[in-house]
């Protein structure tokens, strides 16, 4: 841990990244306490502040129906970071899994598995995630599996391609050769081998998904109205542009903060954690 | 009393460029308590042959049997048990991730040896067998030095209660110090547990001393087998007294100054 935090604060990218982290994980949890208008974050409208640049009262100025951008965005980092968790929580563990089977068992399981991962991957994510939610409803729990079934084959690619060489390790040889089973053998002892890797990924993803998931309801294919994220906050401010530039910089800048937080922390704690690559 | 016997043993396997035979119409007897040494170059399928008795890989031919029974090309952990192995390599035959005392468990928690709640102790139990301290058991193999590594691969056949210890150039990764001190430990433990080695490696000081007996292998075929002793002094086959004259030789000052050295420690 003492270890951990001298790696981190001997690089300056790393600790921005973790401070960056920091404060939008508060900004998430705290938002009903830190947002100068807490109830902004749904149907409210207030015609007499629409359309205000930023200003004392509303940092980040208002929207066409008056509602406070800032509060808005602090909400709005709920919506993405708890879809991001909820994706990676699914996505994370069914790659491992497949990943796992795949790359200890080999074989005809292998070949299946992996050309199936191979078929997911050779599909563009959003394209694949657009497929999802044209058949499904645009809803924030549809856009989750939508994201979730894009996510899991870029686990099972990493597991697999760990799993494949620990297989050779000796240590491997020597429970093959005491007889352990192949769950004994595949979660005991490769497992853990995978985790650094697999730990740091989810965190340089849940930028990622992020993105993803902005993206899909910047096209109005994930969160709806009134609730606010900021790919759709993007959306609809990117039709007053240039003049009301606000209701599109500032909801940009902070899926750019939570992009660029995780991906520099995600950095960070490769090093912590020794992954190669 | 006959403990393993290999007869007529073959392994082929199939490349590309056609079939390889890398252990061919091999025959030997090991006895209880008996250390066999297999000698041979690399590729001579030495380490074929002690994967085949472990039961990694399935003959092509031939049967083993061990203890007057067969082994069947499934083996059950009664047999398995039987049969432990240590590995060249102790770098990698101990899992990073895991503690030492682990790693040790395992044969225990798979052939359910002694009750639950005592399996740690016996761990530590064998942990001081092989002259290590018992808080290691809770240390990560990161922490230790090559010849413990190798120390708690030994405790880990150890651990099963075997009967045979496959030993795959056990000390070949060791710097010469620790090769002693290694070889005694494996010495010491024969002599204590009446355990029977078969004991592969290509360094014939080692065989000198630790083998009743050796088993010469050549391109996968047994080309000589004998007394210690005897292969030393009289080896019948060109190959086995070719091996032999390539050992560097110890001249009798040289002898007597290492003599005087060892004394002064």
């Amino acid at each position: 841990m003492i270890r951990a935090l001298r790696i981190i604060s001997s690089n300056p990218l790393s600790l921005t990244g973790l401070v960056l982290v920091l404060l939008i994980l508060a900004a998430a949890l705290f938002a009903p306490l830190i947002a100068p208008f807490p109830t902004h974050n749904g149907s409210v409208v207030d015609f007499a502040f629409a359309n205000r640049p930023p200003s004392t009262r509303n940092w980040m100025g208002t929207d066409l129906v008056g509602r406070d951008i800032f509060s808005r965005i602090l909400y709005a980092y709920r919506i993405s970071l708890g879809l991001g968790v909820v994706v990676l929580i699914i996505a994370a563990p069914v790659g491992t899994v497949v990943g796992l089977m795949a790359g200890y068992l080999g074989g005809w399981i292998e070949a299946v598995l992996m050309r199936l991962v191979d078929v997911f991957l050779s599909i563009p994510p959003l394209v694949l995630a657009i497929a999802v939610l044209g058949v499904l409803e645009p809803t924030l729990a549809n856009a989750m599996i939508a994201v979730t079934v894009m996510w899991w084959p870029w686990y099972a690619r990493l597991v697999y391609s760990i799993a494949r060489s620990e297989r050779e390790e000796g240590y491997v040889l020597a429970a093959e050769v005491i007889g352990a089973s192949t769950a004994h053998i595949t979660i005991r002892e490769i497992l853990p081998n995978c985790l650094p890797a697999i730990i740091t990924k989810m965190t340089l993803d849940m930028g990622f998904v992020i993105i993803i998931a902005s993206s899909l309801s910047f096209l109005g294919l994930g969160v709806q109205p009134p609730t606010p994220d900021l790919g759709s906050m993007v959306a609809e401010g990117a039709r007053y542009l240039p003049d009301s530039w606000w209701m599109t910089v500032f909801p940009g800048l902070a899926i750019l903060l939570a992009v660029f937080g995780f991906n520099l922390f995600g950095d960070g704690l490769r090093e912590i954690l020794g992954v190669d690559e | 009393m006959t403990l393993l016997s290999v007869s007529d043993l073959s392994k082929t396997f199939q490349t590309a460029s056609g079939p390889v035979h890398a252990v061919r119409d091999v025959s030997f007897a090991v006895d209880r308590g008996e250390c066999l040494a297999v000698v041979g170059e690399s590729g001579s399928g030495k380490t074929t042959l002690a994967n085949m008795i472990l039961g990694i890989l399935r003959p092509s031919a031939g049967t083993i049997a061990f203890d007057g029974a067969a082994l069947p090309a499934r083996r059950g952990p009664i047999q398995r048990r039987a049969i432990q192995f240590v590995q060249q390599n102790p770098l990698s035959s101990l899992n990073p991730k895991r503690s030492i005392g682990a790693s040790i468990r395992l044969g225990l928690d798979t052939y359910g040896i002694g009750a639950r709640a005592a399996r740690w102790a016996r761990v530590e139990d064998t942990l001081e067998e092989v002259g290590l301290p018992r808080e290691m058991r809770r240390r990560s193999p990161a922490a230790l030095s090559g010849g413990q590594r190798q120390r708690v691969g030994i405790a880990r056949a150890l651990a099963c209660e075997p009967e045979l210890v496959v030993l795959d150039e056990p000390t070949s990764a060791l710097d010469v110090l620790v090769q002693a001190r290694v070889l005694r430990l494996l010495n010491d433990l024969r002599a204590r547990k009446n355990l029977t080695y078969v004991f592969i490696t290509h360094d014939l000081a080692v065989v000198r001393n630790v083998a009743d007996r050796v088993a010469v292998f050549r391109s996968g075929e047994l080309v000589e087998i004998g007394d210690t002793p005897k292969i030393f002094s009289a080896p019948e086959h060109p190959y086995t007294r070719s091996l032999i004259g390539a050992v560097p030789v110890v001249d009798d000052a040289e002898l007597q100054l290492r003599n005087r050295l060892a004394e002064g420690t």
